[in-house]
């Protein structure tokens, strides 16, 4: 087991001395929480910084399309039950933003890290992680990330050599190809509502054929594996068959999804279930997530959808019509510069509900709407979008930026 | 096919749907019924058949691999190429459009056979990925007002002497070749780079393929508010990035 045996050599504290100074002014600048930048001076000064802060802890990596930054928190909270943890919280999941992080935890046991899915094989390389949970894989961001089924042959080359136990979605055809070069995997039955990403074989181009809830090629024979764990409803199944309820806090089908990996993430360190999931029970909101704001007395419920995969999963927590419906989409860089993802989106989901749209791309929003043959208000801002509304409770639905945006606005 | 009804297929959406080019369909599919056309829409999957008596043929933009298996399959199935000589239209985008000329390079690096409708063949480029906003003049011959769209390829897209450039870009990469020109069409097959998608960003395109599949020179207008808006601020957008 970890413990700090070992101190860190003089150059990684100057590293990470001259890391946190950084990080003070860039706050001080009111840049952000400097995170970044803090890292960067540090791994300049201290290239293999990462990894020697690495090397004091059980380092667990969570990577993933959606559901990443949750997770990662529902993990941490459940290992607090075994230890002191060490994460990187807001979501700083590139190398920087990681190394920032770990310097911050002289006196953690665990590392519980998101990455980006770009530099997984790259931290699983630096930090010798004892666990990986892999949760889907879908598009998001075409004008500028991988291929998504090239992201998962990355994966599967970074994995293969590993001693991590890997923690992966068994429903996820991509996710089961990127894992299942490492020789220790547990299977989750995590489920995945969208699709659209894994219709041909990942092995052989085959077409997958997908009967309910199970799915195999009938050309390679590449097929889901036997999950030991599973999500059923609102059950965590363990590997003994114990079914343990599930009460987050947190919203929607995908939380539970999130609940599930992170208990079987625990369990590889020795937290039963149940004490994970009740810790996981006083996760409120995660980055502003799912929080419930009040503003122009109303209370605006701010949703994170950020691709296609997202937007479904999203569409089936909101509370049912008439709850009204706020959509704000942006397309600068952190979104991705192409809007044509909203077309893959289906938004006849919202049919019944009142519909207000807002953010930089309104109006590709306003065609899509249109096409789709709803009733909608194209609004200003978000201050008129909620005047449209009755004093009650709103879903209010944005991409990156678009979220961050609202979060300043109706001061969250 | 009678005047008032339509079939229109939608090729291959497990691998050749990557883009948001789903879209197209969703538009063409909406402004026929807004014309009160009775309209049957077939998602055909690449494990299916192509049926040859569709009258609009929708092809999208895809990744590397999928691409090569949508021209494997679709050479293998014949469909498209009966469906053509039936006189149905074909709207083609980025790797679709590939696919549908003489060859093109696939994920191996290698010569991969098209289905020879349009007389195009492309190669990969070797500089930069072209990405981002596009503005450009559609073929007169077409009568549309100017093109707007987003691209993102690496492709470069050589015309033979029967395919016709579909416009000429005032920005943007388009075929990459460096004339300027943008997409390719005969009569009846189109092939562009533009997504967006590009029949939303220019729905006139989408009535362009329902009066030739209709045989008709127009039709009842729409409300097209939101499509003009949306329109205009792109090509403004365009500009001012350019």
């Amino acid at each position: 087991m970890a413990g700090n045996t070992e101190p860190l050599p003089p150059r990684a504290k100057l590293a990470v001395t001259a890391g946190r100074a950084a990080a003070a002014v860039s706050r001080v600048a009111g840049r952000g929480s400097g995170s970044v930048i803090g890292g960067k001076v540090s791994l300049r000064l201290d290239p293999d910084l990462l990894a020697r802060l690495a090397r004091h802890l059980d380092v667990i990596l969570v990577s993933a399309t959606n559901g990443k930054t949750t997770t990662t928190r529902l993990i941490a909270e459940a290992l607090r039950a075994s230890g002191p943890v060490v994460s990187n919280a807001l979501g700083a999941n590139m190398p920087a933003g990681i190394t920032s992080a770990l310097a911050g935890g002289s006196d953690a046991r665990y590392g519980v890290i998101e990455v980006d899915e770009k530099y997984l094989a790259g931290v699983a390389r630096d930090t010798t992680p004892k666990a990986i949970a892999l949760l889907n894989l879908s598009r998001d961001q075409l004008d500028r990330a991988a291929e998504t089924r090239m992201l998962a042959e990355k994966w599967r080359e970074g994995l293969a050599g590993s001693k991590a136990t890997v923690i992966a979605n068994a429903d996820d055809p991509l996710i089961v190809w990127a894992a299942s070069s490492s020789p220790n995997v547990v299977w989750v039955a995590a489920g995945q509502e969208w699709k659209d990403d894994a219709w041909s074989c990942p092995s052989c181009g085959g077409v997958l054929q997908r009967p309910g809830d199970d799915w195999g090629c009938a050309d390679c024979g590449f097929r889901r594996p036997r999950p030991t764990w599973a999500l059923n409803g609102d059950y965590v199944l363990d590997p003994q068959g114990s079914a343990w309820p599930i009460h987050l806090q947190l919203p929607g089908r995908a939380n539970k999804a999130n609940a599930a990996t992170s208990a079987a993430v625990a369990a590889t360190f020795g937290v039963p279930p149940q004490v994970a999931l009740e810790r996981m029970y006083a996760v409120q909101a995660v980055a502003g997530r799912y929080d419930v704001v009040t503003f122009m007395d109303r209370q605006l419920r701010l949703l994170l959808a950020k691709n296609p995969a997202g937007w479904l999963e999203t569409f089936s927590l909101i509370d049912p019509p008439p709850t009204p419906v706020i959509l704000s989409v942006n397309a600068r860089g952190a979104d991705g510069t192409d809007t044509s993802w909203l077309w893959d989106v289906d938004y006849t989901r919202l049919a019944g509900h009142p519909i207000m749209v807002i953010g930089d791309r309104k109006l590709d929003l306003a065609v899509r709407l249109e096409v789709a043959g709803l009733d909608f208000r194209v609004c200003e801002n978000a201050d008129e979008a909620v005047r449209m509304a009755p004093p009650g409770r709103i879903e209010v639905i944005a991409n990156y930026t678009a979220f961050q945006d609202l979060r300043r606005r109706v001061g969250n | 096919m009678s005047q008032n009804s339509l079939r229109l297929v939608w090729v291959y959406p497990d691998l050749l749907s990557t883009y948001g080019d789903q879209g197209n369909a969703l538009v063409v599919e909406r402004r026929a019924r807004q014309r009160r056309l009775n309209v049957s829409r077939v998602d055909v999957r690449s494990d299916q058949q192509i049926p040859t008596s569709g009258d609009i043929y929708l092809i999208g933009g895809g990744e590397d691999r999928p691409q090569r298996l949508a021209a494997e399959r679709l050479r293998r199935d014949g469909g498209l190429n009966r469906a053509v000589e039936n006189g149905a239209i074909v709207f083609s985008v980025c790797a679709g459009y590939q696919i549908l000329g003489h060859e093109f390079i696939n994920d191996l690096g290698q010569r991969e056979p098209g289905l020879g409708l349009l007389d195009v063949v492309s190669t990969r480029g070797e500089g930069e990925r072209c990405v981002g906003d596009v503005l450009g003049d559609i073929d007169e011959r077409l009568g549309l007002p100017p093109l707007t769209g987003f691209e993102n390829h690496q492709g470069v897209t050589h015309l033979g002497p029967t395919a016709r450039p579909f416009a000429r870009v005032r920005l943007g990469k388009g075929n990459g070749t460096g004339d300027g020109t943008e997409g390719a069409w005969n009569d009846t097959v189109f092939g562009t780079y533009m997504h967006g998608p590009v029949l939303a960003r220019n729905p006139q395109i989408a009535d362009l393929l329902l009066k030739l599949a209709l045989d008709v020179n127009a039709l009842p207008p729409v409300d097209d508010r939101w499509y003009e808006a949306l329109r205009n601020e792109r090509m403004a957008a365009a500009t001012q990035t350019a």
